[in-house]
Order: C-alpha cells, then sequence, then structure tokens
C-alpha cells in the first residue's frame, strides 16, 4: 500500500457541536486509514447534536434521536473522545493542550469549534432565578424542571433562535411573549411587511409580539416576577428566556495570542487558518471576511474546506449565503440572496394576501434578467426553486411575477424553471454541499431507486432536510430521462401493476388465481398477490369468492373478522346506520344464545365477538333467516355509509339523508374494492354523518347534494375534498358510479382513495375531468361495470349457509368436531371477552 | 401408494406416522388443523406444487392457534406460509421466519397414502 505515513498526523478537536462533529465525518470519509490520530474534546457531557431541531426535544424527540452520531461511532473510527472535558489552554509555540482534568496532548494541527454560547445583554436582574438561554439541552433540561412553577414566559430576542424558544415555550404550555428591541421580527431576514404578517400570524397562535422594546430591569425575589421597558411599560412575566443573539467563544484563542475581531470571533483566512497557520478556526467561532456565520450550512462548508485542504486538496471558504427557510411554529418563513435590495439597485415584485397571511417579495436585477433576493411569509414552497434561481444566476421568466404566484394560465405545470432545468452544479443540499450533478449520478451509478437511499448515499437531506422535496424531483426526473419507469409491481411474483392485472383479467377473461399466475406471473403466489388478485377477480366477475377460498385474507376466507385468540367477530348490514326494534331484538337474541360480546360500530352497526369458527354458519343462519344480510366488514369492500337523521326528524335537515344513505349502501354492498370503502350522507352542514372523513361523503345543500370525495380517518386522517355541488340525486349517483369504479381499476393494492387521489397526476381536477367532463372517454365503461356489479350482488352468507359443502369448512380440526381449546374467555363488564 | 412427500430430511427418523384425515378434508392450495393428542398441526395441501407440508399451528408471534389458516406461497422458490394475523412469514421446509425474525416454528415430515394424509411424529 502507499502513502500511509509511518507517524499519524496529530489532529485536536477543541469543541463537539455540529460543526466539529461535521469536521470529524468528513475527515473519516476522507482520509487514507490511519493517517491520522484524531482527538476530540466537548465540554458538554453528551456527544454532538442536532441544535438546529432543539426546539423539537419539547414536543418529545429525546436527546438520543437528536445526537448526530453515538459515542460508539468514535470509537468504531479510531476517534478518541473526551466529553465533559474543557480544554484550558493552547500552547501554541510547543503545540500542546491542556484541559482542566491535567490532560496535556500534543498535535500537528489544532482545530477550534468552539462555537458560540448565548449572547446575554447586561441588564439589571438578568442572573435572577427563572431566566434561561437557550442553547444547549442541558439549558431546556432547567427550563422544563422550572416551567411546571411558570405560567407565562417571555422571550427576549425575536430573531430566528428567539422565535424558535418562544415555540418551546408555547410547547411547555406557557403564555408567550416575544420582545424584541427592533422594530421588527427576524430582522437579519425579513422586511417590515414580512414581519407583519408574520406577526399577525404568531399572536392568531397566541404569542403576543412587542417590537421596539428595551427592556431594563428583570425583577422579583428570589425569581423573575416582571420586566420593565425603557418607554416605561412594565409586562408580569415568571419566567425568561434570552435569546438575543450568539457570542463566539474565542477566549481560549485570545488567551493563546491568536488575533480575534474588535467584537469578537477567531479572525480567519480563506483557507481557515487563524493567524498561527497550524491552527483552523470553524464554526460559530471564526469570524471570516467581517461575518460570524449562525447557521450551520456555512459551518460545515468551513469544515469541508478544512478537511479537503489537510487531505491535499484545495478548496477555500469564500463567504455563505445566509438564505434560510424555517418553520416557526407552523408558519413558512424563507429569506434568501440579498432579501433587502431594493430600488435604485433592484426591482421589486411583493405579493401579500392578508386572508390567507402570505407575504412574499422577490427583488428584480435591473435589467429584469436575474433573481436577486426575496422573502417568504405564510408560504414558501417555491423556496429551493428561488434560491437556484439566485444562486445560478438563471434567467428568470418574462413575467417575473409567475415565480410567486404560479403560471396563471390555467395549466397544473409549475412556474418558472423546473428542477432539470439547472446546472449540474446547481447546490441543492446546502448543509452538506452536494450538488445536482453528485445526486443525478448517484441516482444513475448505483441505481437508486428512492429518496432513502439518495440521502444515505449522497448525504444530500440529511441535515435541515429543505432539500428533501427537491431530491424526490431529481429522482423521478432521472429515472424518467434514463427511461425507466417508476413501475409499481405488485410483488415477486407479478411483474405488473395493479391495473395493469386487472386489464389482463378482463381481457384474457380469466377467472380463477392460478389460470393467472400460470400464465402470466410466476412461482406459486404469496399473502401479497393473492388477495389482490382475489380483489381483482371479485371486482371484475363478481362470483362467489369462496369458490377460491384459499386465495383469500382468512377474514375473507370465514366471511368474518379474525379477532384475537382466534375467534371471529359477525356484524350484519343495517344500511345507514337504520334497525328495526324486531331486529334489534334478534340480534340480542342471537348474541345471547352464542354467548357473544356486542358492541356497536363507528360505523353505526352492531358488531358482535367472540365467535368460533364452527359456530359462525349456525349464527349466519338465524340472522339470514331474519332478514339480515353480511355486511361485508371483514372484506376490502364497501362497509357503510353512515347517516345523520335527515329531514325526516331534524330541525335542520334539507333533505332525507338517511333514505339516500340506505340506497347508496344497497347500491354498493359487497363491491369489493382496493381498500376498504367507506360513505356518509349528512342532511346540512352540521355535518352530523361526518361525511367529509369518509372516501364519499355527500352533504345536503339547498339545491341538491355536493359531493365530497377521497377522505378518510384512520392513522392519517385527510379530510374528503369538494367534488361537485348541488347534484341531482340521479347525477350524485352517477358520479359515484364512475368513481368508485374508477377507483377500483386504477388504485393499487390496499390504497384507501386518499391515498389513491394524492399519487394521481393532476389531482382532484383532473379526476373532474375523467368523470364529470369524460376526458378519456371511459364513463360509459365506468357506469356499465358498476351496473354490471349491482346487478349481480348476492349474499355470501346466505350462499354459504344454504351450501352443505361450503358449511362444512367452518371447522377447526378436520378430524375431529371438537372446537379449538385454546381459545378461553373470562367475564368483563358482564360480557365475555377473550383470555389471551 | 405412496403419491407425494415432502422432502424433509427427517422422514427417515419418523418414529410413528400419525394417519389425520383424507386427502378431501385439506383444500387445494390451502391448509387445514388437525388434532394429534394435545397438539395442533398444521397442514398444507400444496397442489400447485404438487407437496404437502406441516407445521406447528400456533404462530409463535403472538402465541395465535392460526397458521392453518394462512396463505401459503413462495418467496424465491421456497415454499412458505403467511400467518393471518400479521403476515409472519415461515418457510414451510426448514420452519425458519422469513421475516428476519429470530423465532422459527415446528415443522413435520408428511406423506400421503391410500388416499389418507400421514404426519410423521420423532419421539
Amino acid at each position: 500500500m502507499s502513502s500511509s505515513p509511518a507517524h499519524p498526523q496529530r489532529i485536536v478537536v477543541i469543541g463537539n457541536g455540529m460543526v466539529g462533529y461535521k469536521f470529524c465525518e468528513k475527515l473519516v470519509a476522507k482520509a487514507q486509514p490511519g493517517a491520522y490520530q484524531i482527538t476530540v474534546f466537548g465540554e458538554e457531557p453528551r456527544p454532538a447534536y442536532d441544535r438546529v431541531h432543539l426546539s423539537a426535544y419539547f414536543s418529545g424527540t429525546t436527546a438520543e434521536e437528536l445526537t448526530m452520531a453515538p459515542v460508539s461511532w468514535y470509537e468504531e473510527n479510531n476517534i478518541n473522545l473526551h466529553l465533559g472535558e474543557l480544554v484550558t489552554g493552547i500552547d501554541a509555540t510547543s503545540k500542546l493542550i491542556t484541559t482542566h482534568k491535567g490532560l496535556a496532548i500534543s498535535y500537528d494541527k489544532l482545530i477550534l469549534a468552539t462555537g458560540s454560547s448565548a449572547f446575554v445583554p447586561p441588564i439589571n436582574g438578568v442572573e435572577k432565578e427563572g431566566v434561561f438561554v437557550y442553547r444547549t439541552i442541558e439549558d431546556l433540561d432547567a427550563m422544563l424542571e422550572y416551567a411546571p412553577k411558570a405560567r407565562t414566559a417571555a422571550v427576549i430576542g425575536g430573531g430566528l433562535l428567539g422565535l424558535e424558544a418562544a415555540k418551546a415555550a408555547m410547547d411547555m404550555g406557557l403564555t408567550t411573549h416575544v420582545i424584541e428591541f427592533a422594530s421588527r421580527l427576524m430582522p437579519r431576514q425579513l422586511d417590515e411587511f414580512g414581519s407583519d404578517m408574520l406577526k399577525k400570524k404568531l399572536e392568531n397562535l397566541g404569542i403576543s409580539i412587542h417590537l421596539n422594546k428595551s427592556t431594563t430591569a428583570i425583577l422579583g425575589e428570589p425569581g423573575v416576577r416582571k420586566m420593565t421597558f425603557a418607554d416605561g411599560s412594565e409586562l408580569d412575566v415568571d419566567m425568561i428566556i434570552v435569546s438575543a443573539g450568539i457570542k463566539p467563544r474565542d477566549e481560549l484563542a485570545v488567551k493563546a495570542g491568536l488575533s480575534v475581531g474588535p467584537r469578537g470571533g477567531i479572525l480567519v483566512n480563506d483557507a481557515l487558518q487563524t493567524s498561527d497557520p497550524d491552527i483552523y478556526a470553524i464554526g460559530e467561532s471564526a469570524l471570516h471576511g467581517g461575518m460570524i456565520y449562525g447557521l450551520v450550512a456555512p459551518g460545515y462548508d468551513m469544515a469541508e474546506t478544512v478537511v479537503t485542504n489537510l487531505v491535499g486538496g484545495e478548496k477555500t471558504f469564500k463567504g455563505f449565503d445566509m438564505s434560510t427557510k424555517l418553520k416557526l411554529i407552523g408558519v413558512d418563513v424563507a429569506s434568501f440572496g440579498d432579501p433587502f435590495i431594493s430600488e435604485p439597485n433592484a426591482r421589486t415584485i411583493v405579493f401579500e394576501d392578508r386572508i390567507k397571511g402570505i407575504y412574499k417579495r422577490i427583488n428584480i436585477s435591473e435589467d429584469g434578467k436575474y433573481l436577486l433576493g426575496g422573502i417568504l411569509v405564510g408560504e414558501a414552497a417555491n423556496y429551493n426553486m428561488l434560491l437556484q434561481t439566485v444562486q445560478n444566476r438563471i434567467i428568470v421568466p418574462p413575467d417575473a411575477e409567475d415565480l410567486i404566484l404560479g403560471s396563471r394560465g390555467g395549466g397544473s405545470e409549475s412556474a418558472g424553471a423546473g428542477v432539470l432545468s439547472l446546472p449540474e452544479e446547481a447546490t441543492i443540499c446546502s448543509c452538506e454541499g452536494v450538488s445536482k450533478g453528485t445526486i443525478c449520478n448517484s441516482i444513475k451509478d448505483e441505481k437508486l431507486c428512492d429518496v432513502a437511499s439518495i440521502k444515505k448515499c449522497t448525504k444530500a437531506g440529511t441535515s435541515c432536510g429543505g432539500c428533501v422535496p427537491m431530491l424526490g424531483d431529481l429522482l423521478n426526473a432521472t429515472l424518467k430521462e434514463m427511461g425507466q419507469e417508476v413501475k409499481q409491481v405488485l410483488c415477486e411474483h407479478f411483474q405488473y401493476s395493479r391495473h395493469e392485472i386487472l386489464d389482463i383479467v378482463k381481457v384474457n377473461n380469466i377467472r380463477t388465481f392460478d389460470e393467472l399466475i400460470s400464465h402470466h406471473g410466476k412461482g406459486d403466489g404469496c399473502e401479497i398477490c393473492k388477495p389482490a388478485v382475489a380483489s381483482i377477480l371479485a371486482s371484475t366477475w363478481n362470483e362467489l369468492i369462496l369458490k377460491q377460498a384459499t386465495i383469500q385474507d382468512t377474514n375473507d376466507r370465514y366471511l368474518a373478522n379474525i379477532q384475537k385468540g382466534g375467534t371471529y367477530s359477525v356484524v350484519p348490514r343495517i344500511a345507514g346506520g337504520e334497525i328495526t326494534p324486531e331486529k334489534l331484538i334478534v340480534i340480542g337474541q342471537v348474541a345471547a344464545k352464542y354467548g357473544l360480546y356486542t358492541k356497536i360500530t363507528g360505523g353505526q352497526r352492531i358488531d358482535m365477538f367472540g365467535a368460533r369458527v364452527d359456530q359462525l354458519p349456525d349464527i349466519w343462519e338465524e340472522l339470514v333467516n331474519a332478514g339480515f344480510e353480511s355486511g361485508h366488514a371483514y372484506g376490502k369492500s364497501l362497509r357503510t355509509v353512515k347517516s345523520c337523521v335527515g329531514s325526516t326528524w331534524c330541525r335542520y335537515g334539507l333533505h332525507d339523508s338517511v333514505g339516500f344513505a340506505i340506497q347508496i349502501e344497497e347500491r354498493y354492498r359487497g363491491l369489493r374494492s382496493p381498500h376498504k370503502l367507506k360513505g356518509g350522507v349528512s342532511g346540512c352542514v352540521r355535518e352530523c354523518a361526518e361525511a367529509q372523513s369518509k372516501d364519499f361523503g355527500i352533504i345536503a345543500t339547498e339545491k341538491g347534494w355536493n359531493l365530497y370525495i377521497c377522505g378518510n380517518g384512520g392513522a392519517k386522517p385527510q379530510h374528503a375534498q369538494l367534488f361537485a355541488t348541488d347534484l341531482d340525486t340521479e347525477t350524485c349517483l352517477r358520479y359515484l358510479d364512475r368513481f368508485l369504479m374508477f377507483y377500483i381499476k386504477t388504485a393499487e393494492p390496499l390504497n384507501r382513495t386518499a391515498t389513491w387521489l394524492n399519487k394521481m397526476e393532476g389531482g382532484i381536477e383532473y379526476l373532474r375531468q375523467v368523470i364529470i367532463e369524460d376526458s378519456l372517454g371511459i364513463c360509459a365503461d365506468l357506469e356499465r361495470e358498476m351496473e354490471f356489479m349491482v346487478d349481480t350482488y348476492a349474499c355470501e352468507w346466505k350462499e354459504v349457509v344454504n351450501n352443505p359443502e361450503l358449511r362444512k369448512r367452518f371447522q377447526h380440526f378436520v378430524n375431529t368436531p371438537e372446537p379449538d381449546p385454546s381459545i378461553n374467555f373470562r367475564p368483563e363488564r358482564g360480557q365475555k371477552v377473550p383470555v389471551i | 401408494m405412496l403419491s407425494t412427500q415432502n422432502p424433509d430430511t427427517r422422514s427417515s427418523e419418523v418414529t410413528y406416522w400419525f394417519k389425520a384425515a383424507e386427502v378431501s378434508a385439506f383444500p387445494a392450495d390451502g391448509g387445514a388443523c388437525v388434532k394429534y393428542q394435545n397438539q395442533q398441526i398444521a397442514v398444507f395441501n400444496f397442489t400447485r406444487r404438487n407437496e404437502w407440508y406441516a407445521c406447528q399451528n400456533m404462530c409463535p408471534h403472538k402465541q395465535q392457534m392460526i397458521l392453518a389458516r394462512g396463505l401459503v406461497g413462495d418467496q424465491c422458490g421456497e415454499p412458505k406460509v403467511a400467518c393471518p394475523f400479521h403476515k409472519k412469514t415461515f418457510s414451510l421446509l426448514t420452519g425458519e421466519n422469513l421475516n428476519g425474525e429470530c423465532y422459527e416454528i415446528q415443522t413435520y415430515p408428511v406423506k400421503v397414502e391410500d388416499g389418507f394424509v400421514y404426519i410423521g411424529i420423532t419421539e
């Protein structure tokens, strides 16, 4: 092996913050093995953590989750990590550092990544109990401990960090005030109008903002009780968080005789060398070109610069763009390029929407060609593109306002240049310094196929995460460019999407799974493709699913919902939630006879739990004889159409919501689909049926029905979207027919309608064109196919009950009639529940 | 006659062939549960492969007596069963969990003679 030197170079890093850590990570990645012996000192008790997302600590993120890399990472990379150890002296002449524990270590190169501390203005009483700074996890722990004693908190400082601290105070449940000395919030990023919009948004969230306020004293004994201000006003508070800026930690450098700036900061050149060429300073402690950089991205770039030079490369640090985007308490705020430049040096375009709370400003060069900078408040989705447009000097479109307003030509294409038009060298991830070329080449060379692997391979998007949406765009665009469709295949047995299989089934008149896999797949199938194909066959031919019982999931195989302990639950259809007293009595009698636990479901019907598999046909025989039919609670199919009581009884009701719900539920009962389907019908806008949380929801209006589609509850709730308004009953049903059949034909397996719509190119507007305008010319087919399903419906349980061969399959053992002996119950609140 | 037999090497160690049920009791490409003494054994009639398999009926993940009602299939050619509860999958050859988890299931040799299914018990 070639150039591993006889003696490794000794690198000492003072400071284990984000930038100090990033230096180690980059050095380890670039260095020859064994070339360096790295020693790191951190004064905090834990290894470097993500300070950018510190406020997440208050909403439940743990210290471990914020950690950049665990202690074991340092061990694995042969880095000597000294935590909780303060470096007290640097002897630059003999190249030696000493620590407060008396340790002395020699270095060849010394890296100062000492960071900064919170700047605490000299206010009377600032030392009192209840005054905190917002900087380290220890600071946060101290606040969390104090907060239960407090009701009202004031944050001194309305800058970026101050507003983060305000979020933390809110998360601790405190009434929150922000005190800013300047005339606007985030004075380094926002102009007056931007600040004004942000102020309104924050005030709406319950945070009081006080501008032009200079704090003169903090009163109270022993703890904080009151603040007084230069204008004579006062504020009662019992906790104060100081977040008025940062102060570079340069005391060690000063002691060592290194040059520092007049207002602090270790002076460095473009190679980040201090006045001693073997000592470097990076991050918030370094003063470069008269600037202290309080953001993480320039710190990382400094680390990259030093590492590159150490390993023999060439790179200089030439200052850094202070553009930033963040979500402050749910409000998007971004500032990029030169946010303040104005006439006569630039021309500005401003958009303000005081209803939605959006402010956007862009500054265009005098010749109208280049974007110089701007400000976004309330909506910042275009930040990445705008930043790239500035940094890469991309010529702006003739209608430059499109950059912030979007193209208003009616088309759906986004305005301005897309991500593909960026040059190869465009920086996509400014935190990690990853260019578009690097990302696209990794996608091609490493055959990456998702954003997670791009992050892993290039590190792009791993820090602030702001560029992650662009990574997705680049991935799709690059794959497309490579001629690769991002193909959805069902599983290892079928190289087709669900939609393609449905077409194959239909065109080739395929009726069984065996036939399909033999001719169009490979292997023997699995738990993914079998139920998916079963659903497709059912949605196409509507034959009794028990003809192919062993390709059904267990719920469909036994036409009941399996529960803990291996028993099943039974749910008869109660369309629209309407039931006669006689039928209620039957349910009660059946449940009592078979000892079933009963509970009202979320879909306005009654679930009977605890039935053994061998009891199911007997139970259903009684139910069927009393006029009940299957509720399909076990199927990926229509479940219920929930209704409010409607105009029949309700003094507010406009139309008969119960009647319509029953009509719809009976129309689509038994309809197999990619996932379960739920509906709702409300008789007026009070929306008691919660129709807007369903796959389809219908709400009565004065003139007819409003149709909402593609909502769901569940783990990721999503509101249904308004699809069409004031429909008559017939049109509403026709749209529903088309919509449901289009979903059944095109969705991937186990995608609810909301997920399906979210993935659909063109979104709800496209769907309207297909369903209402018939842009694909398929509506007649969809209606015919739905009519076939409606006409061929038969109750599955009725068929089983009347078929002795099918009934025989409902037993636990095949060699003895006895039931499963492992099933046990215990009583609870007057009913039985399984013992597990 | 001996129609099919799974390739379980432990067949030679079988001390007792338990006569479980008629072939017709086991649905094509599916399973059914057999009671042997106090044990529950899932037997699979893998018609597509013309093979038979048997394993414990209890899924070790949540200790549910259920595997006989699971879907059979293959993973890269290896025959497997998926538990209906949480879709944990197990090799029908080795009993190994195929989701990379550390529990496994007991498998049994199966033979079919004169229209009856026999499970190989090793005492």
